[in-house]
C-alpha cells in the first residue's frame, strides 16, 4: 500500500488528531475556553465522521483496505463503529460544559483529552495488528485516567480515576502478556497472519494467550468476572464523563473484541466461543442482580451497563455474520438508551442546586418533573428491553442469532436473565411514579441537556422501529466485513 | 360503504394512540371528554367493522400490510374470532372510561391515555398477522397496565404490579425465543402461512411448552394464576374490568390461534396437561372463592375457574368445544367485568370490599341488586344468560375427549353457583346491619349506563347467541379441520364390542350415526382391525 491511500484511509484519525493538538495549544494559554473548544471539538468530530461516512458510502472503498502495510485496516465496520462512537462523544462534550462548570471542573483540557481518547479508540476499532490494537487501547485508557479524576476537587472523581487506574494498568499488563504469548506462539503480530497461524491444532501456550487476551479485553467492556472497577468507577465520575464511558469506549472496546476473535482467532471458534458464553452469561446474571440492590443511580446504571455488554456478547457467542450484524445494532441501541438514561440523571438537582443521584430523590418525580420522568421512564423501559420500545429490537436482534445458531441453553438464560434485570428498572419507574412526591427535584434551565435527551428519547421510543431497516442494511454491510 | 374499502384496523389503533398522546397534555375534565369521544367513536368504528364483516373474503379479511419495520411487518387481519374479540375491547372501553369519570381524581391525564393505549394494543394484539408485531403488542401492554395497577390502585399496588409484571414477562420471553425459531424455520412471520406449516412434532413439544408458557400464566391457569388475585383487587375498578375483560382473553386467543393450529400433534400429545391443570384449577380455585371476605378477590378467583372452563373446551379438537370456549371468553369478559363495576359501585360509596360491611342492600338499592342478580346468575351460567351458552357448549365438547375431565370441570359450575349465590346473600340479602351501608343511594344515571348496556349484550348472548356463533363458525372449522389429524381419542364414545354394554345398546338406526361424535368415528377405526 502506498502512502498516499493510507493517508486516505486514516483520514478520520488524522483529523482528530491535529484538532487535538491544536486544541491544546489553545488550551494552554485559554484556560477559560472550554466551551468554544468543546464547540471546535464537536465540529472536529463531524468533519470525521463525515469522512468515515464517505468511506462507507463511496462505492470504490466496498471492500475496505489496508494501510501501513496492514497495520491499520479500513472496512465498513470500523468506519461504522467510529461514527458511532464519534456521536456518543459529541453528545459527551455537548451535555458536559454547562454540567461541569456547575461542579467548578470546567477545564479548557475535556475537550482536548475527549478528543485524544477518540483518536485511541478509532485506532482500537481499525487495528488490525497486535501493536496497533496496543497503542489505540492505551492512548485510549490513559486519556480516560485523566477524565475519571477530572473533577480534581473531588474526593470520589479522584478516588475513581485510581482505581481505574490501577485495575485498567492491571488488565492492560494481563492483555499485554497475552499477546505476547499469542506472538510467541505464531511469529507474527498481523491480525491476519495470527489466524492462519492459529488454524488447527492450537498448543496450550497460544490457548493461554487467547485466554488472557480475552481476559484483557472483558475489562474493557467491563464485562463478568471484571468487571469490578466499573460501578466505582462510574459513581466517581463526573455525570457527563461516565455517559462518555459508558458509551464510547464500550463502542471500540466491543469492536475490538469483535475484530480479534473473529479474524485473528477465527479458526479457533471453539476455544473463544466457550469462554464467551460464560462471560456473557456472567456478565447478564451479576448485572441483573447486582443492581437489585443499588440505591445510587449511576452505580445502578453502572450494574445495567454490565448486563448489557452480556447481551452483546451473546451475539458474539454466536459466532456468524448474523451475530456481529446484532451486535453493532444493539451496540447502537445501547448507546442512545444509556446515554439518554445519564443524561436523565444530570438533570437531577435540588435547590440549592448540588446533584442528587439517590434513588430516593427522584420519589415522585412523575409529579414534579413530568417530562423528565416520562423521558427516564422510556430509557428505562428500553433497556429493560420491554416492547414496544426501541432495546427491545436490540435484545431481538441478539437472541435471533444465538437460536440461529443454535444456541438455545445460552438464549433461555439470557432471556430469563433479562426479566431480573427488569426488576431494577421496573423499581426506578416504581420510584418515580407510584412513590409520594418529596419535591427535592427542580426544574433547570439546561436547552443542551433537554434537547439531546428529548432526541434520544424519541430514538429508543417506538418511532426507532423506522429505522430498523437502514440500520439493518448497514450492520450487515459492517458484519460482512469481517468475514 | 363497507369497511374494507379503508385501512380500518390501523384506524382503530391510531384513534386511540393520538387521543392518549393528546390526554397527556389536558387537564381533567378534558381528558375525560376526549377519551370518552375516542372510544365511543371507536366503538362505532367497530359495530361499522362487524357489520360490513360478511361477505369480505374468505377467512381473513380487512387485510392490511405495510413494509414499515424492516423484517417486523405492519400486517393486519381479521377472521371472525378476532372480530369477536375486538368488539369485546371496543365495546368494554367507553365502560371503562365512563367508570373512572369521578372515581379517578388524580393525574386524569395520565389515567386516560394509559386506559387509550391499552385499547389499541388489545387490538393489535387480536389484529396482528405478523408474529412479532403480534408479540410487541402483547407485550406492550405490561407498560400501561403496570402505571395503571401502580399509580391508581389500592395499598398494596406496588407489590400486585410487580408481580404482575414479572411474572407475565417471564412467561413471555420464552415464547420470543420460540417465535424466532419458528421464523428462521419457517423462513417467514406471516402468521397466515405459519397456520399451515407443518413444524417437526419433536420440534412442536418445545415450541408449545414455550407459548404454553407465556399464555398459561395470561389465561391464567393454576398454579401460576397467582399474580392474578393480587392485580385484580389493587387495581382501580376500571384495571379490573380491563384485566378480566380483556387481558385474560389474549391467553385463550394465544391458544387457540397459535398453539392448537400450529402445532397440533403437540396439543393432542400433551392435552392431558391442559385437562389436569384445568380440573384442579376449577376445583380449587372455586373453593378459594368460597372463603374469600373481599369482594374483589372473590370475583379474581371465580375468573380463573371460568378460564379453566374455556382451555378445557378449546382443548376438546372439536367445533362445541372450541365454541363454546370463545363463547365463554365473550360472557366471560362482560359479565366479569360487570361484576368489578357492581363491586366498584358500592367501593366508591362506602370504600371497602369487605364483605361483611355490607347486607341488605335490596332494601335501599333494588335497581342496584336486580343488575346484580342478573350478572351472578350470568357467571353461575343460568340458562338465558350469556355464561349458559358458554358452558354447556365447551364442556358438551369436552365430554367426547374426557368424562373425567367434563365431571369434575362441571362441579365448577355448582361449586360457583355456590360462591356467587353466598356473596350476593351475604350483600343484597339479609338484614341491614350496617348502618353506612344502609344509607347508600341507589346506582345513579352515570352508573345505570354503565352496567344496562352489558346486561343488555349478556341477555342478547344468552337468548340468540347465533348473532356471535354466526362470525366463529367457519373460522373454528377451519381450525377443527386443521387439528383434527392429531385429534386424541375420546373415552366417551361406546365401544362397539363391548360385551358389557351389548345388553343396553339401542340398536342402532339408520340415519342415527349422523350425530354421532367425532370421537365414535375414531373408535370405530381402531377397533375394526
Amino acid at each position: 500500500m502506498d502512502l498516499a491511500s493510507s493517508f486516505y484511509f486514516t483520514r478520520p484519525e488524522i483529523i482528530l488528531s491535529a484538532a487535538g493538538l491544536i486544541l491544546l495549544i489553545i488550551a494552554a494559554w485559554r484556560e477559560d475556553s472550554g466551551r468554544a473548544l468543546s464547540i471546535a471539538a464537536v465540529a472536529a468530530l463531524v468533519a470525521a465522521g463525515s469522512w468515515a461516512a464517505h468511506l462507507i458510502y463511496s462505492p470504490s472503498f466496498e471492500l475496505g483496505g489496508d494501510a501501513f502495510s496492514g497495520l491499520y485496516r479500513m472496512d465498513i465496520f470500523g468506519s461504522f463503529a467510529k461514527i458511532l462512537i464519534y456521536v456518543a462523544a459529541a453528545i459527551s462534550l455537548i451535555i458536559a460544559p454547562r454540567f461541569l462548570k456547575n461542579m467548578d471542573a470546567m477545564r479548557a483540557e475535556y475537550p482536548v483529552l475527549i478528543l485524544f481518547a477518540v483518536v485511541g479508540m478509532g485506532i482500537m476499532v481499525s487495528a488490525n495488528d497486535l501493536i496497533t490494537l496496543y497503542i489505540g487501547l492505551e492512548l485510549n485508557s490513559l486519556s480516560a485516567y485523566v477524565l475519571a479524576s477530572f473533577a480534581r476537587s473531588d474526593r470520589r472523581s479522584v478516588e475513581a480515576g485510581l482505581k481505574y487506574f490501577i485495575l485498567g494498568a492491571l488488565a492492560s499488563g494481563i492483555l499485554l502478556f497475552g499477546m505476547s504469548l499469542v506472538y510467541g506462539f505464531t511469529g507474527t503480530t498481523g491480525f491476519d497472519a495470527i489466524g492462519k497461524a492459529l488454524s488447527g491444532d492450537m498448543g496450550m501456550g497460544a490457548l493461554f494467550g487467547v485466554v488472557f487476551m480475552l481476559s484483557g479485553l472483558a475489562f474493557k467492556i467491563s464485562a463478568a468476572p471484571f468487571h469490578m472497577w466499573t460501578p466505582d468507577v462510574y459513581e466517581g465520575a463526573p455525570t457527563p464523563v461516565t455517559a462518555f464511558f459508558a458509551s464510547a469506549p464500550k463502542v471500540a472496546a466491543t469492536a475490538l473484541l469483535i475484530r480479534v476473535t473473529i479474524t485473528a482467532f477465527g479458526d479457533q471458534t471453539f476455544v473463544w466461543q466457550q469462554i464467551i458464553m460464560v462471560v456473557a452469561i456472567m456478565s447478564i446474571i451479576i448485572g441483573a442482580v447486582g443492581a437489585i440492590g443499588q440505591t445510587n443511580l449511576k452505580r445502578l446504571l453502572a450494574y445495567s451497563s454490565i448486563n448489557n455488554v452480556g447481551f452483546i456478547l451473546i451475539g458474539l457467542a454466536a459466532g456468524t455474520k448474523e451475530g456481529i450484524a446484532a451486535m453493532l445494532v444493539y451496540l447502537a441501541i445501547y448507546v442512545a438508551m444509556t446515554l439518554g438514561g445519564f443524561i436523565c440523571l444530570m438533570q437531577l438537582r435540588n435547590r440549592d442546586g448540588s446533584l442528587r443521584e439517590e434513588m430516593r430523590d427522584i420519589a415522585g418525580l412523575s409529579v414534579t418533573r413530568p417530562i423528565l420522568a416520562a423521558s427516564l421512564a422510556i430509557f428505562m423501559f428500553s433497556l429493560a428491553g420491554i416492547p414496544p420500545l426501541f432495546g427491545f429490537w436490540g435484545k431481538l436482534v441478539v437472541f435471533n442469532a444465538a437460536v440461529a445458531a443454535g444456541l438455545f441453553p445460552l438464549a433461555v438464560i439470557g432471556v430469563v436473565g433479562s426479566v431480573i434485570g427488569a426488576f431494577y428498572y421496573l423499581k426506578v419507574v416504581k420510584v418515580m411514579y407510584f412513590d409520594e412526591a418529596d419535591d427535592i427535584i427542580v426544574a433547570e434551565e439546561a436547552p443542551s441537556l433537554i434537547w439531546t435527551g428529548g432526541i434520544l428519547a424519541a430514538l429508543v421510543s417506538p418511532l426507532g422501529y423506522l429505522l430498523i431497516s437502514p440500520l439493518g442494511t448497514i450492520t450487515d454491510k459492517a458484519a460482512k466485513a469481517l468475514f | 360503504m363497507s369497511a374494507a374499502d379503508f385501512p380500518i384496523l390501523s384506524t382503530l389503533i391510531i384513534i386511540p394512540v393520538v387521543a392518549a398522546i393528546l390526554c397527556l397534555f389536558l387537564r381533567a375534565e378534558g381528558a375525560r371528554v376526549v377519551a370518552l369521544i375516542a372510544t365511543l367513536f371507536n366503538l362505532l368504528l367497530g359495530i361499522w367493522l362487524w357489520i360490513s364483516f360478511d361477505g369480505v373474503g374468505e377467512q381473513w379479511r380487512f387485510v392490511e400490510n405495510a413494509a414499515l419495520f424492516g423484517p417486523i411487518g405492519w400486517k393486519l387481519g381479521i377472521d371472525g374470532i378476532s372480530l369477536m374479540l375486538i368488539m369485546l375491547s371496543l365495546f368494554l372501553m367507553p365502560v371503562c372510561i365512563g367508570a373512572s369519570w369521578r372515581a379517578i381524581k388524580e393525574r386524569v391525564g395520565e389515567y386516560m391515555a394509559a386506559f387509550l393505549l391499552m385499547e389499541a394494543l388489545m387490538i393489535g394484539v387480536f389484529a396482528a398477522q405478523d408474529l412479532l408485531l403480534f408479540y410487541i403488542f402483547f407485550e406492550a401492554g405490561l407498560i400501561p397496565m403496570y402505571l395503571i395497577i401502580g399509580i391508581w390502585g389500592g395499598a398494596n399496588r406496588i407489590y400486585a404490579s410487580y408481580k404482575f409484571f414479572l411474572y407475565t414477562l417471564l412467561g413471555s420471553v420464552l415464547m420470543l425465543l420460540a417465535m424466532l425459531w419458528m421464523i428462521q424455520t419457517a423462513g417467514t412471520a406471516d402468521i397466515p402461512t405459519l397456520l399451515n406449516y407443518d413444524f417437526p412434532p419433536e420440534a412442536q413439544t418445545w415450541l408449545w411448552l414455550a407459548f404454553f408458557a407465556s399464555f398459561a400464566v395470561k389465561v391464567p391457569m393454576w398454579p401460576v394464576h397467582t399474580w392474578l388475585p393480587d392485580a385484580h383487587v389493587q387495581a382501580p375498578t376500571a384495571g379490573s374490568v380491563i384485566l378480566a375483560g380483556v387481558l385474560l382473553k389474549m391467553g385463550g386467543y394465544g391458544f387457540l390461534r397459535f398453539s392448537l393450529p400450529m402445532f397440533p400433534e403437540a396439543s393432542a400429545e400433551l392435552v392431558w396437561l391442559i385437562l389436569g391443570l384445568s380440573m384442579i384449577g376449577v376445583v380449587y380455585t372455586s373453593v378459594v372463592a368460597l372463603v374469600q371476605s373481599d369482594m374483589k378477590k372473590l370475583i379474581a378467583y371465580s375468573s380463573v375457574a371460568h378460564m379453566a372452563i374455556v382451555t378445557v373446551g378449546l382443548f376438546a379438537f372439536n367445533q362445541q368445544g372450541i365454541e363454546g370456549a370463545i363463547i365463554i371468553m365473550l360472557s366471560h369478559g362482560l359479565v366479569s367485568g360487570a361484576l368489578f363495576l357492581c363491586v366498584g359501585v358500592i367501593y366508591d360509596r362506602l370504600h371497602t370490599r369487605e364483605i361483611d360491611r355490607y347486607g341488605g342492600l335490596a332494601i335501599n338499592m333494588p335497581k342496584y341488586a336486580l343488575l346484580f342478580m342478573l350478572f351472578t346468575m350470568a357467571s353461575v351460567g343460568l340458562p338465558g344468560t350469556s355464561g349458559f351458552v358458554g358452558e354447556f357448549l365447551a364442556l358438551a365438547g369436552a365430554y367426547q375427549v374426557s368424562t373425567w375431565a367434563t365431571l369434575i370441570c362441571t362441579t365448577g359450575i355448582i361449586l360457583g353457583a355456590g360462591y356467587m349465590l353466598y356473596l350476593y346473600r351475604r350483600v343484597v340479602f339479609g338484614e341491614q346491619k350496617n348502618a353506612d351501608a344502609a344509607a347508600m343511594k341507589d346506582v345513579n344515571g352515570r352508573e345505570l349506563w354503565l352496567l344496562a348496556p352489558i346486561a343488555a349484550v349478556v341477555i342478547w348472548m344468552g337468548v340468540y347467541p347465533e348473532s356471535f356463533l354466526k362470525p366463529i363458525r367457519g373460522d373454528v372449522a377451519r381450525i377443527v379441520e386443521r387439528i383434527d389429524r392429531a385429534a386424541p381419542d375420546g373415552d366417551s364414545a361406546l365401544k362397539k364390542n363391548d360385551p358389557i354394554m351389548k345388553d343396553y345398546r339401542v340398536k342402532e338406526t339408520h340415519g342415527k350415526g349422523h350425530g354421532e361424535s367425532h370421537g365414535g368415528k375414531k373408535a370405530e377405526k381402531g377397533s375394526a382391525h
